[in-house]
């Protein structure tokens, strides 16, 4: 707040759009989970399934290959097999279900699932000091992500 | 690289299509200079697997080549090393580890895969690293080596390696070591850092699956230190304070409580394999 304060005019502008922009973003302790999974968009501005492709493979994102095979990434090197292929798999799921599963899949799945909560901050212990309190990926990175998932029919 | 283009092009095939998944570990025996070695034996009682396999089976056939001869493998360089600082002079009282131990062939043969011990003075268990400090504090006027470093890993690597062949086996009746069983197992499932991830997410119900370009072991000890091709001689404590940091959680410190608590633990869960020090990994 204080640092807010001491921002010059100019910038005030600026930070209160991406106020703004946040405001309207639900917060990860405020995703609303139902039966059919999380149905509301988390930022209401549409996926855009070609940077959900980047943040699915990019280690420092998503990292979703690292566990899941899809026919689609078949250019990038080393899939992982720990969670089932993602070919089609937006026959499978309806877009609540997949974005419930990138919020945090332990809804979905169990409590067990090793499948990290990509927008969740029911984290393990110890979380290291750069990562507290962050979620693995924003709310539009995961309704990008939600999107490309879309892409993956057979 | 080009080699690495193929090898993925195959993986990625093989991901996509309907066909087989390298998931198991392979079946293949290992000697090193003759010596017979034990990659799977029947699990402990209480242990979650009925089998336990070395993590030498889950490597690549050209990797596992180097741990079966001894001029292939670049970790025996470290145990020349180890040898070397076995039999030099350290501190005021003018003492080598040969000076009380001698002949290590001898006397350490069979001493590395009964670790971790207990410690009486400290009232914990206490690994080779921290029995060289001891040594080197209480009998030979020198100071403790700190963590991986003025060859900390050589030494252990050294000793560790007079025991290659025989069976990992602690004696967990010693003091108090129950009870640091008990609290490295709860370390071993407790869920860390952002990834919400413990040791058994990966080494128990994901063992045998392939995580991006690493296959998944059961994350067995008996190898240590072992020797990285990409990064070199690799202490325990290292590798397990990588894993951790992969979960992107805070790192505990080598030799804290709770990473003794899980060497003594992930020990046990080794119960039976041989000794394979200095195994090389990927
Ligand atoms: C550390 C492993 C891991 C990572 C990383 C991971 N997943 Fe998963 N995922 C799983 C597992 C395991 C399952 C199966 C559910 C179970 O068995 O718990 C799963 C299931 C799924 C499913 C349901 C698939 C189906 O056919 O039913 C989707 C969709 C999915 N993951 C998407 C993603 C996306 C998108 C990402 C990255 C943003 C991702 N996963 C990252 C492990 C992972
Ligand atoms: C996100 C996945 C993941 C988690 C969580 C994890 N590890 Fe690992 N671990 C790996 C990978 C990948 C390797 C390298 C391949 C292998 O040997 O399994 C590895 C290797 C190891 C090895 C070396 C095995 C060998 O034969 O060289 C040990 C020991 C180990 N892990 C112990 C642990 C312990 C103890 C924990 C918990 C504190 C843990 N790991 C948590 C992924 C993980």
């Amino acid at each position: 707040m204080t640092r807010r304060m001491k921002i010059t005019l100019g910038a005030i502008a600026a930070v209160a759009l991406s106020t703004a922009a946040i405001a309207s973003e639900v917060s990860p302790e405020t995703v609303e989970f139902t039966d059919d999974g999380v149905a509301v968009s988390l930022t209401g501005v549409a996926g855009d399934p070609v940077a959900g492709a980047e943040a699915f493979k990019n280690r420092r994102l998503g990292n979703c290959l690292a566990c899941h095979a899809n026919a689609d990434m078949a250019g990038e090197l080393f899939h992982g097999n720990v969670g089932p292929e993602l070919d089609g798999v937006a026959d499978r799921w309806e877009e609540p279900m997949l974005r419930a599963i990138v919020v945090n899949s332990k809804h979905v799945f169990t409590d067990e699932t090793v499948m990290p909560g990509f927008y969740s901050l029911d984290a393990g212990k110890d979380v290291a000091k750069d990562f507290v309190g962050k979620t693995i990926l924003t709310a539009q990175q995961v309704e990008d992500v939600v999107a490309y998932l879309g892409t993956l029919k057979e | 690289m080009k080699r690495l283009l193929i090898a993925g092009v195959v993986l990625a095939a093989t991901f996509a299509g309907a066909g087989p998944v390298l998931a198991d570990p392979v079946d293949d025996t290992l000697e090193i200079d003759g010596t017979p070695i034990i990659t799977r034996t029947a699990a402990p009682e209480g242990h979650p697997f009925d089998e336990l396999y070395s993590g030498w089976l889950f490597r690549e056939s050209e990797t596992r080549d180097l741990s079966r001869d001894s001029f292939e493998n670049p970790g025996m360089i470290a145990v020349e090393d180890g040898e070397a600082l076995w039999n030099t002079v350290m501190g005021t009282e003018g003492k080598s580890c040969a000076t009380c131990h001698e002949d290590a062939a001898v006397s350490m043969k069979g001493v590395g895969a009964k670790f971790p011990k207990w410690d009486a003075d400290s009232q914990k268990p206490i690994n080779v690293e921290l029995q060289i400090n001891k040594c080197l504090t209480e009998q030979m006027g020198a100071e403790a080596l700190p963590f991986n470093k003025g060859g900390q890993q050589e030494l252990t690597a050294y000793i560790k390696h007079q025991s290659l062949g025989l069976p990992v086996e602690m004696d967990l009746s010693q003091g108090d070591m129950q009870s640091w069983w008990e609290k490295g197992k709860d370390v071993y499932y407790t869920r860390t850092g952002q990834l919400n991830l413990a040791c058994a997410s990966c080494h128990e119900t994901a063992m045998g699956k392939m995580i991006r370009a690493d296959h998944l072991s059961q994350g067995q000890v008996n190898g240590f230190p072992t020797y990285r091709l990409k990064s070199g001689l690799t202490s325990l404590h290292q590798r397990f304070r990588g894993c951790i940091r992969d979960t992107r959680a805070e790192q505990p410190k080598a030799f804290s409580d709770d990473l003794m608590a899980l060497e003594t633990y992930v020990t046990w869960r080794g119960t039976g394999l041989s000794v394979e020090t200095p195994s090389v990994r990927q």
